[in-house]
């Protein structure tokens, strides 16, 4: 594969990255592989103990585990959605961004749905989904959304990296015969020609526009398993654009994050510029604006309308002496700061952006669990039991093993992904003859006045 | 040496018990399906010889006197056991001017259902609907809802709606999801959250939605109006234990319910007494009525002055509030 100018400049830049697997980095794997084992032992407990390890009883049936699974597959919404949208719009700064977009998603579409094997109680039996699906069930739907998503998302994935693979096959890089062997397989004997190039392009088009909906699909029946129900709280009409929503901005979040965290990793200022930061802040902020609305009007509704069962859970979420306090974090740290962030000019930088991304992404969570969780200890029929942990729920050090255990999982595929394929794609910069990087800057400084 | 023979023999007649009744059931399956529409099953003849494949591989005849009917021991196929029992349309009444809150029903179904203490499939609430109002005590069953919530979201079948009304589980079938909990608005369903405890003959019976037993763990059980009993045409355990006859069980095609003392009429009973069903509002059609609680047989605090410590405590917040409403 011939390299031009540019691309020839970024793939220098990123080739001692894939090249070797230095210390710092074995530190951090080391460091990952420790958590998960923490977490496969707090599994063997489950499994071998029962669910009686876990803080769920029979009226908070689900807590944590649920909560991560709506979480990751949310953020699975910023390849997905962000580099979907972006590439059918055909916007330019989109290209350095989108290989850790598209990663964030399949990696998050992988840990999202163990989150809810977790809470089934026999997982020798997961077959009979299979065997005996019922269509009618919110969870067979399920099965088979995030599966065609998990499936198309990894295509998009690929089919952005052929390209890629071409190029470190024919690289002479400096690593071991089973990597070289490894490229040149997923390859798949890409040398560019035009009929190949094509190919590639319509897929890519094709999957770009494919995903949009399937992600839609995914998060909407996600939160149908809670709207489908009749339960205060939960049983509401706006819960499908609602989570569809909250998981597009806390997508973006996450990607904000991940940005931050590789530019400075691997010095990628001149790739991943401001422009980026601002450009995906502005984003951040029309979709929290927007989410913010949402917010408000579910609970204005619930709470004006005070029927008995919505005010008893509107009750625990608002009180301080319940969950007020996390509800108060959650709209402030998920909704104004961000939006205040982006929109002041002189907090406008890509570290407080990624900064507010992360109590974003955080508050998004805790958002999360006060959806499952109050709604689960507030059943219809008062609970009249003398057993604290079937009246309140309080997760276990299993749940919480497990959660970061999943964390770490997210952080250590990362970890192996940018160690296997360069976090900016290198085929994508110069198919036409236009550099990215400065003539970039020089229109935003047009559009800003100024750089920072 | 001699315990040893004595659990051999005792195994072998075991194993003759269960083959034999194996082989009764599949002989009178064809009639037994007939026969179950007037209600009244029959019993096995006790001076019959009945023909038994030993575990030589020969055939040998005993005498049906050594012959138990097992109680637990599911007389149908799964298949069967989700079809439900025909022509039957079950239905329960319960008069909560008559509870005092004995908890016969609760303990007697938790013998029958061989659950521990703690799993309550019956439990009986105190309920107090405004502030003003006068509490009551509530036995709650399983509603056996005709639109039922649980049974739309069980993603396996595990969880099914037979033609005689009943909603029952295969927990063979249940992945332990807990959907079904979360989404039933009467918070009915209990989960095995640890291995359960049972007694070795229970846990060695073969597992039928009918009975329900044996109970497995990391799967959703509840209330089962007893299907195995009403075959048999007996009332389940709790009407049976009621000493004051709040329970009515019966059929709603033949149009009688009853709480063991007396057979009424069920359309009759609900129409005196002003049957209701619990949030009706709600559009799950249950198939159990409540008769308001007017005219009490008992004051409230009856049923709540000699209850253990442990249980009283789950009533105390409402005990006390209506205590003070009463002094002033």
């Amino acid at each position: 594969m011939e390299l031009n100018k540019y691309q020839q400049e970024v793939f220098d830049k990123q080739r001692p990255v894939i090249e070797s697997y230095g210390k710092k980095t074995w530190g951090w794997t080391i460091f990952f592989l420790l958590w998960i084992l923490v977490g496969w032992y707090a599994l063997y407990l489950q499994v071998d103990r029962g669910h009686s390890v876990t803080g769920m009883r029979d009226n908070v049936v689900w807590g944590l585990y649920i909560a991560n699974f709506i979480f990751f597959i949310g953020i699975s919404y910023a390849g997905a959605v962000i580099s979907g949208i972006l590439h059918i719009l055909k916007v330019e700064w989109r290209k350095p961004i989108i290989r850790i977009a598209e990663m964030i998603t399949v990696i998050s579409t992988i840990i999202g749905p163990i989150y809810i094997l977790l809470c089934v109680g026999r997982l020798d039996r997961l077959h009979h989904l299979f065997l005996y699906p019922r269509l009618q069930s919110p969870i067979t739907w399920d099965v088979f959304a995030i599966g065609t998503y998990f499936s198309g998302s990894l295509i998009f994935l690929y089919l952005a990296l052929i390209k890629d693979f071409a190029i470190y096959r024919d690289a002479r890089l400096n690593i071991p015969k089973w990597k070289q062997k490894l490229y040149k397989v997923l390859a798949i004997g890409y040398r560019g020609t035009p009929s190949q190039k094509r190919h590639i392009r319509i897929s890519t088009n094709l999957m770009a526009i494919m995903i949009i909906p399937l992600a839609i699909v995914v998060h909407s029946v996600l939160s149908w398993i809670f709207g489908m129900t009749l339960r205060p709280g939960w049983h509401s009409t706006i819960f499908g654009p609602y989570f569809v929503l909250a998981a597009i901005y806390s997508g973006t979040g996450v990607l904000i994050m991940a940005m931050w965290v590789y530019r400075r990793m691997y010095k990628l200022d001149s790739y991943l510029t401001d422009k980026h930061f601002v450009y995906l802040g502005y984003i951040m902020m029309v979709l929290g604006a927007a989410y913010g609305y949402f917010t408000f009007s579910e609970y204005l509704t619930d709470w004006f309308g005070s029927e008995k069962w919505n005010s008893e859970v509107i009750e625990k979420i608002f009180n301080p002496a319940k969950y007020g306090w996390w509800f108060l974090f959650a709209n402030v740290a998920g909704i104004l700061l961000p939006i205040l962030v982006v929109a002041i000019p002189k907090t406008r930088t890509p570290n407080l952006i990624a900064l507010a991304s992360f109590f974003m992404v955080i508050a998004l969570w805790v958002k999360r669990y006060l959806i499952i969780v109050p709604t689960l200890e507030t059943p219809l029929l008062p609970v009249q039991d003398t057993r604290i942990e079937y009246v309140k729920y309080s997760a276990t050090w299993v749940e919480w093993a497990l959660t970061f255990a999943g964390i770490a999982t997210f952080f250590l595929f990362f970890t192996l992904m940018s160690k296997f394929v360069t976090i900016i794609p290198i085929s994508e910069f110069g198919d036409k003859e236009k550099q990215l990087v400065q003539p970039a800057e020089k229109e935003f400084v047009l559009a800003n006045g100024s750089l920072k | 040496m001699k315990e040893e023979e004595k659990i051999t023999d005792k195994s072998r007649r075991d194993f003759l018990k269960t083959a034999a009744i194996a082989t009764v059931a599949t002989a009178t399956c064809g009639s037994l399906a007939c026969s179950c529409g007037s209600g009244s099953p029959k019993k096995i003849a006790i001076t019959d010889k009945v023909k038994l494949l030993s575990p030589d591989g020969e055939i040998v005849e005993i005498d049906s006197a050594y012959l138990n009917h097992q109680e637990h021991m599911a007389i149908v196929s799964k298949l069967e056991a989700r079809q439900g029992i025909a022509g039957k349309r079950f239905v329960m009444v319960v008069d909560l001017s008559r509870c005092k809150n004995a908890r016969k029903c609760v303990t007697a179904c938790q013998k029958w259902h061989y659950r521990p203490e703690e799993t309550e499939w019956l439990t009986v609430k105190l309920m107090k609907d405004s502030d003003k109002a006068a509490p009551y005590w509530f036995p709650k069953q399983c509603f056996h809802c005709d639109n039922p919530p649980c049974v739309k979201v069980c993603p396996v079948d595990a969880t099914f709606k037979r033609q005689d009304g009943l909603v029952l589980i295969d927990n063979e079938r249940c992945i332990g999801c807990k959907f079904c909990m979360a989404a039933c608005p009467y918070s009915t369903r209990v989960f095995n959250w640890d291995e359960p405890e049972q007694p070795f003959d229970i846990m060695s019976l073969a597992p039928n939605p009918e009975t329900g037993l044996p109970a497995k763990v990391g799967t959703v059980e509840k209330c089962d109006f007893c299907p195995d009993r009403a075959r048999e045409g007996l009332l389940p355990p709790c009407v049976e234990a009621c000493p004051n006859g709040v329970f009515y069980f019966g059929d709603e095609n033949e149009d009688t319910v009853s709480n063991g003392d007396e057979t009424v009429s069920f359309s009759q009973l609900i129409k005196d007494r002003a049957a209701y069903r619990f949030m009706e509002d709600l559009g799950t059609k249950p198939r159990v009525y409540y008769l308001p609680p007017k005219d009490r047989q008992f004051p409230v605090e009856r049923g709540y002055d000699d209850l253990p410590d442990k249980i009283k405590e789950r009533f105390k917040d409402i005990m006390e509030e209506t205590k003070e409403v009463e002094k002033h």
